[in-house]
């Protein structure tokens, strides 16, 4: 197999019959949504686009590096196509390499497909074009504000579909919230800082070459404040929600804290903010509601300090 | 065949009765195998059996060979690292326990039943899908789809993507070997520079496929309205599913619905 399985792709046997149609339900009606609003907008040249930008996609899933040792990163592509495409054909374009996937290539379960294009193609897309359009305000049209979005919107789309992976399997009982979602979100969250080094190397490429290309936009879409909300929304939730599931862990994990297992599963030496409660708040959920989100803009401040340094250094080079 | 049609295509061309066998009905009986393992209960061992039983026929009916069937649908099973918390965390007798990091770590017996199931579920539902993808080429799945009322757009999508994968796949090879080649190794120094560096490398070179990408879509847009294309992608009417495809799936549904109906009653 070429594409080396990420942790993102759920195979069949993982999630409950009930989460897979609720999530095949939400994808249908997103891609439905989709469909109509590329209808309006789309022209008939936007149709070769798409299906060569699809496999343009699937085939720059093989360009890795080597990361330490015998892993190495490669680009999942998200953020990429919402910025070159816009959010719209962007949700096709990756319903279509994660549906190829699954059905083709085994990457993924076909009953857990609708929750696998609700992550990578809805969450991943939506989130992409929420950070994009709102640091777009601030960071303006240049390489370097160019850069810092296109790393900030494949970071996030990356980590928030991470939470949501997470937040499906604890819900099916097939992985307990408390592990499941500091797992997901600190193996993503180093997996998001390749997708957005790719990302970013990929735009300034393209900035170079085909300044064109990242003006406002392609394939007739316009800024949409609705979606841009949804995407932000989607990614708050999310940071919300999941530490709440990590706190209150579905029953029974009394038995293994007992024994103090979970005490020491949960302890790494590197933790800053010990077992995901924030010290000094009495309440327990509200305190690892607030070391979520405090963790979540650690992480992303150190991406962007990054992508500050790197641009830095790209623009006296 | 190009380098990467070779590592791509699964399909695999035989002359059996599962290749003969019309896609939408395929189609529709992996997806009903699929649901049904899903629904099983974990710890139905007597229904996970008959389940491996139709997956084996499936692998030796298709003329694929057992092997090929088993090797590839062990890909998904490294997911299985997400489900073995559960191990522990499930309640139950203490099946086995060993010291761990200064506590001792209780594994419990309904913990390993359901890891056991899950591991078990998941692997038969990727046979069955290998055993479609393998029997099945891509224009058949995508009209099966299209039947199905796979919306158009999707369905256009897939097939201009799947076109055109394995050029792109092609020149994506390409690049890495152009990498591989300009990258020197020398004994007992430290080459390829930072991991930020080696990243916006493959950045670059994504930045590039991409941009291939838009300007080969434009030359296929041409050449695509030079003969007669409008906005209208046209396909021959499918035919409708004979008496016997139809009881096919019929007999299938009911036998699924009875091993279901098994795993019900034997699992906990």
């Amino acid at each position: 197999m070429l594409f080396s399985a990420t942790p993102m792709h759920i195979p069949d046997g993982f999630l409950s019959v009930l989460v897979s149609v609720v999530m095949w339900i939400a994808s249908v009606i997103v891609i439905a949504v989709a469909i109509r609003q590329l209808n309006g907008s789309l022209s008939e040249k936007d149709i070769p686009l798409m299906g060569v930008m699809a496999a343009a996609i699937f085939a720059g899933q093989m360009l890795n590096f080597t990361v330490v040792g015998g892993t190495s990163g490669h680009l999942l592509g998200a953020a990429l196509a919402t910025i070159l495409l816009g959010p719209w054909a962007a949700v096709i374009v990756m319903t279509t390499v994660v549906g190829t996937q699954a059905l083709i290539f085994q990457d993924g379960g076909l009953l857990a497909l609708g929750t696998n294009i609700f992550n990578m193609a809805i969450i991943g897309v939506f989130v992409s074009y929420g950070v994009d359009q709102i640091l777009r305000r601030w960071l303006g049209e240049d390489l370097k504000g160019v850069m810092i979005r296109g790393f900030a919107a494949a970071w996030g789309s990356i980590f928030i579909a991470s939470l949501a992976v997470a937040l499906e399997l604890a819900i099916s009982g097939t992985s307990p919230a408390n592990i499941a979602v500091p797992t997901m979100a600190g193996i993503h969250a180093l997996i998001g800082i390749g997708e957005g080094l790719i990302t970013l190397g990929a735009l300034s490429f393209i900035f170079a070459a085909r300044h064109d290309l990242l003006k406002t936009g392609n394939a007739g879409t316009k800024s949409q404040k609705g979606l841009l909300f949804g995407g932000l929304g989607i990614a708050v939730l999310l940071a919300i929600l999941s530490p709440l599931a990590s706190a209150y862990p579905d029953g029974l994990e009394w038995v293994a804290e007992q024994k103090g297992f979970l005490e020491a599963a949960q302890d790494p030496a590197y933790s800053i903010i010990p077992d995901y409660v924030f010290p000094g708040i009495s309440n327990e959920a509200i305190a690892t509601i607030v070391a979520g989100i405090v963790g979540v803009l650690v992480v992303l401040g150190i991406a962007l300090l990054v992508a500050r340094t790197r641009s830095r250094t790209e623009t006296k080079a | 065949m190009s380098d990467a049609a070779r590592l791509l295509d699964p399909y695999q061309p035989h002359v059996s009765l599962l290749h003969d066998l019309d896609a939408r009905v395929k189609l529709a009986l992996a997806v009903g195998f699929i649901l049904i393992t899903a629904l099983c209960p974990p710890g139905a061992w007597p229904a996970y059996v008959l389940l491996l039983t139709i997956t084996i026929s499936g692998a030796l009916l298709s003329q694929l060979g057992l092997g090929y069937v088993m090797k590839r649908s062990l890909l998904a099973l490294p997911f299985i690292l997400a489900a073995v918390p559960l191990l522990f965390t499930t309640a139950g007798n203490t099946w086995l326990s060993f010291p761990f990091f200064g506590t001792t770590a209780n594994i419990s017996d309904a913990g390993v039943v359901r890891v056991a199931s899950i591991a078990l579920k998941s692997w038969l539902s990727v046979q069955a899908a290998v055993l479609l993808a393998a029997t099945t080429t891509i224009q058949d799945l995508l009209a099966a789809l299209r039947a199905y009322h796979l919306p158009r757009l999707l369905a256009v999508t897939v097939a201009l993507m799947w076109r055109y994968l394995f050029v792109m796949s092609d020149e994506a090879l390409r690049m890495l070997r152009a990498r591989t080649a300009r990258s020197g190794h020398l004994a007992g120094r430290k080459t390829g520079g930072r991991l930020t560096w080696r990243a916006r490398v493959t950045g670059g070179m994504a930045g590039s496929l991409f941009l291939r990408s838009f300007e080969r879509s434009e030359a296929i847009y041409h050449a695509m309205v030079s003969r007669g294309y409008d906005g209208e992608i046209r396909t021959l009417p499918t035919r409708r599913l004979s008496q016997n495809e139809i009881w096919l799936m019929i007999g299938g549904s009911i036998v699924l619905s009875m091993i279901l109906l098994i795993g019900i009653m034997t699992g906990g």
